[in-house]
């Protein structure tokens, strides 16, 4: 047992001479002469993996399962062996963009995304908690069995005597010291740096030193320990740990794989590897002196496993604290106190720079992008004092939640399983995070989904079982979920069973993750900004990448420098104004807004309240954005995407319009037909009304006249008589003509003799030729071939020119003549006459309908005005045709053509 | 780039190794309960292979002061 005072004592000095180094390595820093710009530092410092889960946790586990603590460790040395190419990448591109943590890192790739790192915070912030929950647990367990002897205590003591309690307290205050003494534009602490480093051999040595008094000390060497630990049958059966079942193995890889992230995504490895890095070349030597110190650190787990079960194994100590209380059991109290002090060392490490961390990221992806939106704050002269403000509050706020998670949930879980959780929620990050630097195509929205899907099936699947473990929600939801499905149960969701809970976790977390943030960013549009982001990442090592510039047009000096002033301080912001001036030789007062110039400061306002920050701000005093070269392209790009749809969609119009066109030109066709119906069926009544209305009249007088004279009753009588036969003539052409035009009139396909059917309808008109005193003469040619025709319907077209020549013929001087001629495919015959002739615009027209020349009623010729529409369709079906030909004054002639059947015809 | 790329390849074939030395079924091949110098073979197996593993990364990646 050792003093309670005694280790206070110790504790309290051991880390004020942490906090003098840290204070030293500013100094020095200040001076320029780092002490951290070195690779081994640089290797040590990343040592912060090594936590009390290390420290003590692996002995619990080892004592537990044997070589199942080793996964943890030989993931991060496979990353090791990547970070020159992958590692080097990030450190690379934070440099460039000024990345302050890893949420930053995430939101700045996806179009410097606000809504992106604030998301990252939250998961950071709800996945770490438990994690430094550990660290809490273990710094009060070892305390408490240093000073007592017992670790557990029986029911937690009151909140004003825990020790986890004011471990917490203290801690804080050492991370507000380390962490927040003053901003730094490049979010760097040397000091915290140098101290960790420092904390790393610390807990090296200690460890080191249990472990070699426990093989040397206690047992004669790692031959005679394992010998007796075979004897032992508690430890027999972990000496073959790793059972044949597949469960095992696949536990096994996965550790391997969620180590080999967490390595790289922890924040506080991002912290260190990256943020803190000052010359990428040190990744070189970290690559394989860090491995190095992990396989140094784990050497003697398994010793001191076994020592610690072999004499301390029946319930006498928890594996956990084997590590202090194999010396405390064995009466070496300072080798106690030095394993004490070592523990510490990497509780502390882990806890100041995970919570600097953190709080950089609730700061700068959190709280800054919400509270820029305020008018205080926009308008505040100095807010560098602020941003410290809310850092300190995060940190304290971020260590109380570590402590509150222990107080109720800790004592479920060992400290292994514990850490297990937060490294499954940050290895969330990984998709996003390496998608985001080696695939362009990845989106904005992509990241979001996959991240949230992830993030979700984490909390289903590995947080509420731990709260349902600590008695938080009802522990049936372990076997069956939330709604009595075996479907979802949270340990073995859709029946993926006989797996741990990690291993069932990160599969279907990793399955969720990388599958939506695949499918998202393939079916989603990146715009500009997030295209020029991604080409900056992804290409962070070609030349022209890093020339890209996002600002065009030019800000107010005054208005960027006050900006500087504000968030950096005002001493700070002409530093950097008068090292950017040197820097492009010119003078401080020649120094411009330009582009360039804004993109140093929001470089610079990066490194100070992140990138997504940053950019607002800067925004806020730049006239103009615009998108630079990658970015044009991309634009670019885009355009030639939206010529192409246009294009085919002018395609489709003009398709559309051609469509249009043969539509409207069928319905004008439709309406035609239509007006013409309505025309014929209104000039059919007019026809018939005509003659009927002259019956009628006649009709009445004779019938009101009864002493009319008999001469004028016979002249009326004449006249009814002559209009009634008019009226039933022009039915029957009405008739006529609708049958051939429906094509229901009956035809005979028959040899006809063209001359005799000349011949009989000559003598058909003879009587009207000698009423009207017109000359009638006959051509014919000795012989004529014959032709297939209807023999009655080409009499009745002859029968109708012949009547019309003769009543457009002077009576007494009129000529008509009738001549047949012989072509080689036809027969034609002409109808002439010396009558007044048809002006040229008619010729077509006396063809139609109704129609006659002559509009006036007095001038109306006789006739139906249907004759020559019915020839010329009679003709048409024989397969000729019908025409006119005639000069004004000069007669006309009517011709029509007769096709003769094919030579060789029978 | 030239000197860089062949880095990039050694590289990348240790990181390869390494995932073979510690992952089934290399791995399986010393999951026997025998012991060697007195220690458990698979451990021995572990750190033998990790201690390899490192040296193969700093011979890789070479030295960049």
């Amino acid at each position: 047992m050792t003093e309670a005072w005694l280790i206070a004592l110790v504790s309290i000095g051991y880390l004020g001479l942490l906090f003098a180094l840290a204070f030293y390595a500013d100094r020095r820093a200040d001076v320029g002469r780092s002490v951290i710009a070195n690779p081994y530092v640089y290797a040590l410092s990343l040592g912060v993996y090594a936590t009390s889960w290390t420290f003590y946790g692996s002995v619990g586990r080892a004592a537990a399962d044997g070589v199942g603590f080793l996964p943890i460790y030989l993931g991060p040395t496979l990353a090791a062996a990547l970070f020159w190419l992958v590692l080097r990448k990030i450190v690379r591109i934070s440099k460039v963009e000024r990345i302050t943590s890893i949420a930053d890192f995430i939101g700045s790739r996806y179009g410097k995304s606000a809504l992106l790192a604030g998301l990252a915070t939250v998961i950071a912030v709800i996945g770490i908690v438990p994690y430094i929950a550990l660290q809490l647990k273990a710094v009060a367990n070892t305390y408490a069995l240093l000073v007592s002897g017992r670790t557990t205590p029986v029911a937690p003591p009151p909140l004003f005597v825990d020790t986890a309690f004011y471990a917490a307290l203290l801690l804080a205050a050492f991370a507000i010291l380390f962490g927040t003494r003053h901003l730094d534009a490049a979010e760097r602490h040397e000091g915290m740096v140098a101290a960790i480093a420092f904390e790393s051999v610390v807990k090296l040595v200690a460890f080191l030193a249990v472990g070699l008094f426990v093989t040397f000390g206690l047992y004669g060497g790692f031959a005679d320990l394992f010998g007796r630990a075979a004897d032992d049958t508690r430890i027999a059966a972990l000496l073959q740990p790793l059972e044949g079942a597949a469960g095992s193995y696949a536990q096994w890889t996965w550790l391997i794989v969620l180590s080999a992230f967490a390595v790289l995504l922890l924040p506080r490895q991002f912290q260190i590897a990256v943020v803190e890095n000052v010359d990428e070349r040190h990744l070189a030597t970290a690559s394989w002196l860090f491995p190095l110190y992990m396989l140094a650190i784990n050497l003697f787990v398994l010793p001191i496993a076994f020592g610690g079960v072999l004499r301390l194994g029946d319930g006498a100590a928890d594996p956990d604290t084997f590590v202090l209380a194999l010396p405390i059991a064995e009466g070496q109290g300072g080798l106690a106190l030095a394993a004490f002090i070592g523990g510490l060392s990497a509780a502390t490490g882990m806890v100041i720079v995970e919570t600097v961390a953190l709080s950089t990221m609730v700061c700068n992806d959190l709280v800054m992008p919400i509270a820029l939106r305020t008018r205080a704050l926009r308008t505040r002269g100095d807010v560098a004092g602020v941003l410290l403000g809310i850092r300190r509050v995060a940190i304290v706020v971020v260590l109380l939640l570590g402590y509150a998670y222990f107080r109720f949930a800790g004592e479920a879980y060992a400290l292994v399983a514990i850490g297990l959780i937060s490294f499954a929620a940050v290895a969330q990050f990984a998709p996003a995070l390496f998608g985001g630097i080696y695939w362009r195509r990845g989106t904005q929205r992509g990241a979001i989904a996959g991240l949230v899907a992830g993030f979700a099936v984490w909390l289903y699947t590995l947080l509420l079982p731990s709260f349902a473990r600590s008695g938080w929600i009802p522990p049936g939801f372990l076997e069956h979920g939330p709604f009595d499905s075996a479907a979802l149960n949270p340990q073995a969701l859709f029946g993926l069973a006989g797996l741990d809970p990690i291993t069932h976790a990160m599969i279907w977390s990793m399955l969720a993750n990388v599958g939506i943030y695949v499918l998202v960013s393939l079916v989603s549009r990146p715009d500009s900004a997030e295209q020029a982001q991604a080409v900056r990442f992804v290409d962070v090592f070609r030349e022209e990448s890093g020339g890209v510039r996002l600002w065009q047009g030019e800000a107010s000096l005054a208005d960027v420098r006050g900006l500087l002033a504000r968030f950096l301080g005002a001493a700070r912001a002409g530093e950097l104004l008068r090292s950017h001036a040197r820097q492009r030789g010119v003078a401080i007062e020649a120094l411009r807004a330009d582009p360039d110039f804004l993109q140093f400061a929001e470089t610079q306002l990066a490194g100070a309240i992140g990138s997504a920050s940053a950019r607002v701000l800067v925004a806020s005093v730049a006239k103009e954005r615009a998108p630079g070269l990658a970015a044009m392209m991309d634009i670019l790009d885009e355009t030639s995407q939206v010529i192409a749809y246009s294009r085919r969609l002018e395609e489709k119009s003009r398709a559309l319009e051609a469509a249009t066109a043969e539509l409207s030109a069928a319905n004008e066709r439709l309406r035609e037909l239509d007006r013409m119906k309505d025309d014929f069926v209104s000039t059919v009544s007019h026809e018939l009304r005509t003659p009927l209305t002259s019956i009628r009249a006649f009709a009445e007088i004779l019938h009101d006249a009864p002493d009319l004279a008999p001469a004028k009753r016979q002249e009326f009588v004449a006249i009814i008589l002559r209009e009634a036969e008019r009226l039933s003539r022009l039915i029957n052409e009405i008739l006529d003509l609708a049958k051939i035009e429906s094509g229901r009139a009956e035809w005979t396909a028959e040899t006809v003799d063209v001359g005799g059917v000349v011949l009989d309808a000559a003598a058909a008109t003879a009587g009207l030729f000698r009423e009207k005193e017109v000359q009638l003469e006959t051509a014919l040619p000795e012989s004529l071939p014959p032709v297939t025709a209807d023999r009655d319907r080409l009499m009745q077209v002859l029968v109708n020119l012949l009547s019309n020549a003769v009543k457009f013929c002077a009576p007494g001087r009129g000529r008509v003549r009738v001549s047949v001629a012989v072509e080689p495919q036809a027969l034609r015959v002409n109808v002439a006459d010396n009558g007044i002739g048809i002006a040229p615009e008619h010729r077509e027209t006396i063809f139609d309908k109704f129609r006659q020349v002559g509009d006036t009623l007095t001038n109306r010729p006789a006739g139906t005005g249907l004759g020559l529409a019915i020839s010329r369709r009679i003709v048409r079906q024989f397969g000729g045709d019908l025409w006119v030909e005639s000069a004004p004054g000069e007669g006309a002639i009517f011709s029509f053509r007769l096709p003769r059947p094919a030579v060789g015809g029978s | 780039m030239k000197e860089s790329d062949s880095t990039r390849h050694r590289i990348i074939a240790v990181f390869l190794l390494g995932c073979l030395f510690f992952t089934y079924p290399l791995i399986a091949l010393f999951n026997s309960g025998g012991t060697i110098f007195g220690v458990p073979v698979l451990y021995a197996y572990v750190f033998g292979a990790w201690a390899v593993l490192i040296a193969l990364i700093a011979f890789a990646v070479g030295r960049r002061e």
